[in-house]
């Protein structure tokens, strides 16, 4: 009853309260626990089984290349999700092809690793048909932007409530190094020699074109800000967009290594808080303005004050595209840092709940009698 | 006037004019008037690809072929008693399938020289003058005039008028049948109730078809075809396509399943699509995904799911969803992929029949991927058939192939409906828990059918990870292992295999069971097999009919039966597809007989090729 498929119980009465029972497992086969649960709690007031993060690690070895992004990703997918409050067999990752889609198998919850590119188009029709799931679908810059493109922006515009994980590591890992949809130009890869001449997507802003109703950055290297942009992910009702920089140390490392470490991260990165003026530099000494349509970079030390700053409003659709707009390559000059956080988040409707609100119009207008529905309107009998 | 009322058996119409003429509503109105007398009926639409090609050429001709009859039929019919020619290119592209002494009805007014011209009559060249129609029966009427005539008092502007000819030429087909009209009435008035003056326009229009027919003098009989002597019960007319539908809703209502259909439009399946989002007060949800390949995908993802996930499409399509089906073969879900066939390959023609995806079917994927194929042979068995289909594949944990094709999808026949309480349950079983003894859950272990268990999401302690990459028997876990490998395509292949021993052996539709000629079919030509076959049996020869609905696996004891025959034909609308598989499987040496023109196949050229055999 209140535990489904945990091993520990967290009774939470009101979402201010929170009632820890550790090592409760042995609690819920008395009768007499339970009938304390159902004297004393209403039951949605009793949300089962959050975890520890260990509870969703699987028997199987995991078997990315050491040192590899998608460790820290996992870590923190496995993290968060205790906290999230949802029954474990309540979680299906559903993922593509491609090292990040390996991701299901170390997760002890139901999965599915499917097949190229089509792991959202699958998440759609799992989500359509049962939305009490909790449906996280992981997929990579090839998986959902190349092979997958299709498919990433139709989920997208349709709004389904699920989180796409998308690990972006500018490079196609499994098959071993050739140049993925977001490479940058000029790359030299394995099928580029001469230089990558494909222009690269931009994912956030391919989203925002998609009309995503949740677009986010985050990078593997920033634990903190990975989960809390997970966390968020999961809160948004409706699709939500998170890319994930995902170092690739085999084939391209270092691709991220400018807005990931210490030396250059403060001045590289701008992490965006929604209400809060754009800041950015060691001590937040910088700041963007918009100038018209166009972002630009000031220093609050030159006469400038945060009042100038240009305050970000995850709501606001129109500011939220020229951010994802700010995509400059960070080796050219003048460029602006590259922004991390969520640039947009408005819930409007998801497509399986209208789907289910039709379901239920129809079957309130019109019984469903199989019998009617065999012999139609017009019938004639012989003999 | 005395006017004499003439008792016909049979009778073939063929509704003929431009595709914006209305000739298929035309058609389709007149089979509902005729099953409600309780004739027996066969129909063919037949139309072009383009909705609306170049007014009055030849590709723009839309037909619409329906037979009715006293007795029991079981075609269209090979040749027409009656063809109505809206205009010049539609008697052109028609008059080849008319009787000799057969009447022809002309609108004289789609004869007029640029008609002729768009028709590629020579320059001064008209069939209606030219001595080409002495031998057949002309009844000429310019029903333009006419309709624009009775539509006089109506303000609306030409074109509307126009749109009411085809009312006008069923009104008069009323008439020359002997038949009320209530039906079209209310059909009419459903379709434009909230439009006053198109509705009250088609009525006049309808009426004043008929009223010509009473009050002209010219037509002094009138015919009557007698209700069918069939078995009796009640009735409805039926599509293929609507009974596949109907045949999916009650597969679903029965197994307690709920449906989802994953779909992308395509010619001739989409009026599926249409016909179950009609019909979602059954709890059917219906997807329509960005392409095939989402479709098939969605589709999956509503099985894993626990729903009876549904796919429909035709050759192309089949083509796009073969890797997402390989996929479900490896999860081993229940999934119903329903191919409804016209001619290939590529584009090919869209509008036309054709049988030739059954290797698809059977081989058209990646890797050692077999999957049961089933097929229906007349509109109103698409239903059983498949529910069947649904039967297997939620039994079995198996994707199934579902093969119809254009020309039952379209084509319409009079329908014994069962009663919902005589169809036979579905049984399905969710696993939702740990089994005595089970300590972990087993995803790949097998019951003595080699079926796996379906546990679904939401289901406490089962959670589990399954993928399309090869897995170890039994856990399921991923295993590159060379002895698992081969292991598990044989066990996949058995799987298979053994539903053999829990469908219907096959039955002879007719004839002896031992005998000169076996006429093997599939699919949709198992009406004009057996008109062919009757006839010759009739005629003493020795000649049976089986017809197949399970291709693969094939029924148990279908080797016997063909053991028992000196020569096994296998007519098919491909170029010889089952009759490779039939020899691989049975090592005979069977004979094809094929025909590849998009077009149905006909009795009279069965009943010419059998009797090479007999």
């Amino acid at each position: 009853m209140y535990r489904k498929g945990g091993v520990k119980i967290t009774i939470v009465w009101t979402s201010a309260r929170k009632f820890r029972i550790p090592e409760a497992h042995f609690l819920q086969n008395l009768p007499a626990f339970q009938y304390l649960c159902r004297q004393y709690f209403i039951m949605s007031d009793v949300i089962a089984a959050p975890l520890t993060a260990k509870d969703f690690a699987t028997d199987q070895e995991v078997r990315w290349c050491p040192g590899c992004g998608d460790y820290s990703i996992l870590a923190q997918v496995q993290k968060v999700m205790p906290t999230l409050g949802i029954p474990r067999e309540n979680v299906v990752i559903i993922s593509g092809i491609g090292c990040s889609s390996r991701f299901p198998y170390y997760m002890n919850t139901y999965g599915m690793h499917s097949i190229h590119g089509r792991a959202t188009a699958i998440a759609s029709g799992l989500k359509a048909s049962r939305p009490e799931l909790s449906v996280w679908i992981v997929t990579g810059d090839g998986d959902s932007l190349s092979i997958g493109g299709n498919h990433t922006i139709h989920l997208l515009r349709r709004n389904f409530d699920v989180n796409v994980l998308m690990f972006n590591n500018q490079i196609y890992g499994l098959t071993k190094g050739q140049y993925s949809p977001t490479s940058e130009e000029n790359k030299v890869t394995k099928s580029t020699p001469m230089g990558s001449i494909d222009h690269p997507f931009n994912p956030l802003a391919l989203a925002m074109g998609a009309d995503a109703s949740f677009v986010a950055r985050t990078m593997d290297r920033d634990p903190k800000h990975l989960q809390a942009m997970l966390l968020r992910a999961n809160q948004h009702k409706g699709a939500s967009f998170l890319e994930i920089y995902q170092n690739c140390n085999i084939f391209n490392d270092g691709a991220f290594e400018i807005f990931t470490e210490k030396g250059s991260k403060p001045v590289e990165t701008l992490f965006v808080e929604n209400g809060k003026p754009l800041t950015f530099g060691a001590a937040g000494e910088k700041g963007l303005r918009l100038d018209g349509f166009t972002p630009k970079v000031v220093d609050l030390s030159e006469g400038f004050s945060t009042d100038d700053l240009w305050v970000h409003d995850e709501t606001d659709i129109y500011k939220a595209q020229i951010l994802t707009r700010i995509f400059d390559d960070p080796r050219s000059e003048g460029h602006l840092p590259r922004p991390f956080g969520v640039f947009y988040a408005k819930e409007r409707a998801c497509y399986e709940d209208m789907m289910a609100m039709q379901l239920e119009e129809a079957k309130s207008r019109k019984t469903a009698d199989l019998d009617a529905l065999l012999r139609g309107k017009e019938v004639w009998t012989i003999g | 006037m005395i006017r004499k009322e003439e008792v016909l058996q049979d009778v073939v119409i063929k509704f003929a004019g431009d595709s914006g003429d209305g000739m298929q509503l035309t058609g389709t109105q007149f089979t509902n008037n005729t099953a409600l007398l309780g004739a027996d009926l066969s129909t063919f639409p037949d139309f072009p690809a383009e909705i609306r090609a170049p007014q009055g050429t030849l590709p723009g001709v839309s037909g619409f072929q329906l037979r009715f009859s006293s007795n029991s039929i079981h075609t269209p019919g090979d040749e027409c008693d009656v063809l109505v020619a809206m205009n010049a290119a539609a008697l052109k592209v028609n008059l080849g399938v008319l009787k000799k002494g057969g009447k022809v009805i002309i609108n004289t007014d789609g004869f007029d020289s640029k008609n002729l011209r768009l028709a590629n009559y020579a320059e001064g060249d008209n069939p209606l003058e030219n001595g080409s129609l002495d031998s057949y029966d002309v009844i000429k009427m310019d029903v333009t005039k006419m309709t624009r005539e009775a539509l006089k008092e109506f303000t609306l502007g030409m074109k509307e008028k126009d749109r009411a000819k085809n009312m006008f030429v069923l009104g008069f087909l009323y008439f020359m049948y002997g038949r009320d009209m209530k039906n079209t009435e209310a059909f009419l008035t459903e379709k434009f109730g909230r439009k006053e003056d198109i509705l009250a326009s088609n009525l006049k229009a309808l009426h004043a078809g008929y009223n010509y027919g009473d009050t002209t003098e010219t037509f002094t009989t009138t015919y009557k075809v007698e209700k069918a002597r069939i078995e009796a019960g009640s009735y409805r007319s039926i599509m293929g396509n609507q009974a596949l539908a109907y045949g999916l809703i009650a597969a679903s209502q029965k197994s307690g399943l709920p449906m989802f259909l994953g779909t992308y439009p395509i010619t001739p399946a989409s009026d599926i699509l249409h016909e179950l989002s009609r019909h979602k007060n059954f709890g059917v949800r219906t997807f329509q995904a960005e392409d095939e390949i989402a479709a098939i995908s969605s589709a999956i993802g509503a099985s894993y799911g626990g729903s009876l996930g549904v796919t429909t499409t035709s050759g192309p399509g089949m083509a796009l969803k073969a890797e997402a089906m390989g996929l479900a073969v490896m999860l081993e879900i229940p999934l119903l992929i329903i191919d409804v066939q016209r001619g290939g390959p590529s584009t090919g023609l869209p509008t036309k029949t054709e049988q030739s995806d059954l290797l698809q079917a059977y081989y058209g994927r990646n890797g050692e991927c077999p999957m049961p194929v089933l097929s229906a042979s007349t509109p109103a068995d698409c239903f059983e058939a498949v529910y069947e289909a649904v039967r297997i594949s939620v039994q079995h944990m198996t994707p199934v192939i579902f093969l119809s094709d254009g020309y039952i999808a379209n084509g319409a026949e009079p329908w014994k409906f069962p009663q919902s309480a005589d169809l036979s349950p579905i049984h399905v079983k969710f696993k939702t828990d740990l089994g005595h003894g089970e300590e972990k859950f087993q995803p790949y272990l097998r019951d003595e059918k080699l079926v796996r268990p379906w546990a679904v999401p939401g289901t406490p302690g089962l959670e589990h990870r399954i993928g399309g990459i090869e897995k170890q028997n039994i856990t399921g876990n991923v295993s590159y292992d060379p002895e698992n490998h081969q292991l598990m395509v044989k066990i996949r292949e058995e799987k298979i295999n053994k539903i053999a021993d829990h469908i219907p052996e096959q039955k002879l539709d007719s004839g002896e069971e031992k005998g000169k000629v076996l006429v093997l079919g599939w699919g949709s030509t198992y009406g004009a097999i057996k008109s062919a076959v009757n006839e010759l049996q009739e005629d003493g020869l020795s000649v049976s009919h089986a017809h197949l609905r399970y291709l693969r696996p094939f029924p148990r004891n279908l080797g016997q039966i063909l053991s028992q025959f000196e020569t096994i034909l296998v007519p098919e609308l491909n170029n010889g597809q089952l009759i490779k598989i039939l020899r691989d499987v049975y090592l005979v040496d069977a004979k094809s007989y094929n025909k590849i023109m998009g077009l149905p196949m006909t009795k009279t050229e069965l009943v010419e090729e059998i009797r090479k055999y007999c």
